[in-house]
């Protein structure tokens, strides 16, 4: 019951911090937000017992993605068009597509649900099966997702390199 | 509504979010934190279809997700940043000479 109550809490407040991101003006408050969602996501995951991914969505999204990208609005000036006037002029036809897709992926996803398989509650997601999975079944898209770790280091070392030759 | 349908419900809600942000929003962080919205309510999908048919490959692609999203930031912040420098604007309209 409590679960219960808890889940709905989490997904509300992602929503409702999604939903705030869309109207907020300061690209830092914008920030803000998206750390409170994926917060409130991470506690939608630990209740439905993935402890695994909710550890993972706090250290890597919140620990690493949002802290860099705070770090970025603190380094630029945002104050600036884009700060005055926050929509662009796609604004209506954005919000008729925001309520086509949700209108077709509302029928598209409650036509038919699959039924649940095996008992709520019990869960395989302990840290000993999902690293053992990990590493014994899927050792090979570690190594590749380690590959395109370094890819993307040397990439944003080559853009910023390519920067400076530009300007002196 | 059960607990399937709310999760479904809520992927769906934060998908058609992050990518209202990316078409109406002005401020490239902002459509890149956007974005990282929609990554989110995909997650949310496979975290929850995983967790019902109890098999480790939905959790599997979840880290996967999480670590090609954080190369992507990687990735993305410094091409923000030389835009930024060499236009001194964060606007998306300023960019339009981007277009091909």
């Amino acid at each position: 019951m409590i679960e219960t109550l808890l889940l709905w809490l989490f997904a509300g407040t992602a929503l409702l911090a999604a939903a705030a991101m869309l109207v907020l003006r300061h690209p830092m408050r914008v920030a803000l937000a998206l750390v409170v969602t994926m917060l409130a996501l991470a506690g939608v995951y630990a209740l439905l017992g993935v402890h695994v991914i909710a550890v993972f969505q706090v250290l890597i999204y919140v620990g690493a993605v949002m802290v860099f990208m705070v770090y970025v609005i603190m380094l630029l000036d945002v104050r600036d068009r884009s700060y005055s006037g926050k929509f662009s002029r796609l604004l209506v036809p954005g919000i008729v597509g925001f309520l086509l897709l949700l209108a077709v992926l509302a029928h598209a996803l409650w036509q038919d649900l699959p039924a649940p398989s095996g008992a709520a509650g019990e869960t395989a997601f302990g840290v000993q099966q999902f690293s053992v999975a990990f590493l014994n079944e899927y050792w090979l898209h570690f190594e590749l997702i380690s590959v395109l770790l370094v890819v993307a280091v040397v990439a944003a070392l080559a853009v910023i390199k390519v920067g400076r030759r530009d300007h002196g | 509504m059960d607990k399937t349908q709310m999760l479904v419900a809520l992927s769906a809600g934060l998908f058609a979010l992050g990518l209202l942000g990316v078409i109406v929003r002005r401020n490239v962080l902002v459509m890149l934190m956007c974005m990282e919205l929609m990554l989110n309510g995909v997650n949310v999908l496979l975290v929850t279809f995983a967790q019902q048919s109890h098999s480790t490959v939905g959790a599997v692609l979840v880290f996967l997700v999480f670590v090609v999203a954080a190369a992507e930031i990687a990735i993305a912040i410094p091409i923000v940043l030389l835009l930024a420098r060499r236009k001194r604007t964060l606007d998306i309209d300023a960019y339009v000479d981007l277009k091909g």
